[in-house]
């Protein structure tokens, strides 16, 4: 376990997998995934010591500036958080994908999807 | 000495935390009586009275999907399926996972918008050991739908 601690989280880009193309109207599966070590703060390190909690506790993604899905992760959620949730187009336009952690590090990723007529 | 006295603890508090969220669990579906355990409320129990408040939830509409069996509690893929047309009159506003047997039972809360177009969500939860988890989705109607799954952990997660 303490092997695949990452000394820095949320230093690694994010996956984000769209469908290539879309028509407006389509239901789309969006799947994103990001690096993060999720310490719950219930593990006890080799020195005895508690491992303070530091998780991704926020996941928002809107579409043209509206928030459509959001996540709230606690610590039953594993490591390198994967999260796959759906969106209707209603035409072209950009996605906005935000991560924050316990350290308050935010981490956003713009995406502009294509629509095809 | 000490480590024998830890596993002492641990065993034990299993037990009461077995029983306690089993008794809630069956006590939900109308099996058997739920209170009478004389046990503390354990998170789990707190946890889902908050989501659920004074509603009592109906067992249908909603497909959570976990494996029976996971090799290994770290990383446990789950999908969930909430049928519902998600219109701004009904849709589903809210789903959260837990998981009845870890030592903190919130595994993630989703919220959902008619935008959203399907409330679907997929991901991967930790698990301490065998237990049953569980998710309930929050209707726009004010309506409260739950599932629940057995899942076998061959090797706990939450890292020790």
């Amino acid at each position: 376990m303490s092997g695949a601690r990452s000394e820095k989280p949320m230093t690694t880009k994010p996956r984000i997998k769209l469908p290539e193309n879309a028509k407006a109207g389509d239901v789309i599966e969006i799947k994103t995934l990001i690096t993060h070590v999720m310490e719950t703060g219930q593990r006890r390190g080799a020195d005895g010591v508690t491992v303070p909690r530091d998780i991704i506790h926020a996941f928002v993604a809107s579409f043209d500036g509206q928030e459509f899905f959001k996540a709230s992760l606690h610590p039953g959620t594993a490591a390198n958080p994967y999260l796959a949730f759906h969106f209707k187009i209603p035409g072209p336009g950009e996605f906005a994908f935000t991560w924050t952690d316990d350290a308050g590090t935010t981490v956003a990723e713009k995406m502009k999807l294509n629509v095809v007529a | 000495m000490r480590t024998l006295r830890s596993i002492q603890v641990i065993a034990r508090r299993d037990v009461l935390v077995g029983a306690a969220s089993g008794a809630a669990i069956l006590g939900l579906f109308g099996i058997g009586g739920a209170s009478a355990q004389g046990n503390a409320p354990n998170g789990f129990v707190v946890a889902l009275a908050k989501i659920l408040g004074d509603a009592k939830p109906v067992e249908n509409r909603i497909k959570f999907e976990v494996p029976d069996t996971a090799e290994s509690g770290n990383t446990v893929p789950y999908s969930v399926l909430v049928d519902s047309p998600m219109t701004a009159a009904d849709h589903v506003k809210a789903v959260h996972i837990l998981a009845a047997g870890n030592p903190l039972p919130g595994v993630a809360s989703f919220q959902f918008t008619p935008a959203s177009g399907k409330a679907q969500v997929s991901s991967r939860m930790r698990l301490a050991r065998s237990q049953a988890v569980v998710a309930v989705a929050e209707l726009s109607t004010g309506q409260f739908l739950i599932g629940r799954r057995m899942v076998k952990v061959t090797i706990g997660g939450c890292g020790g």
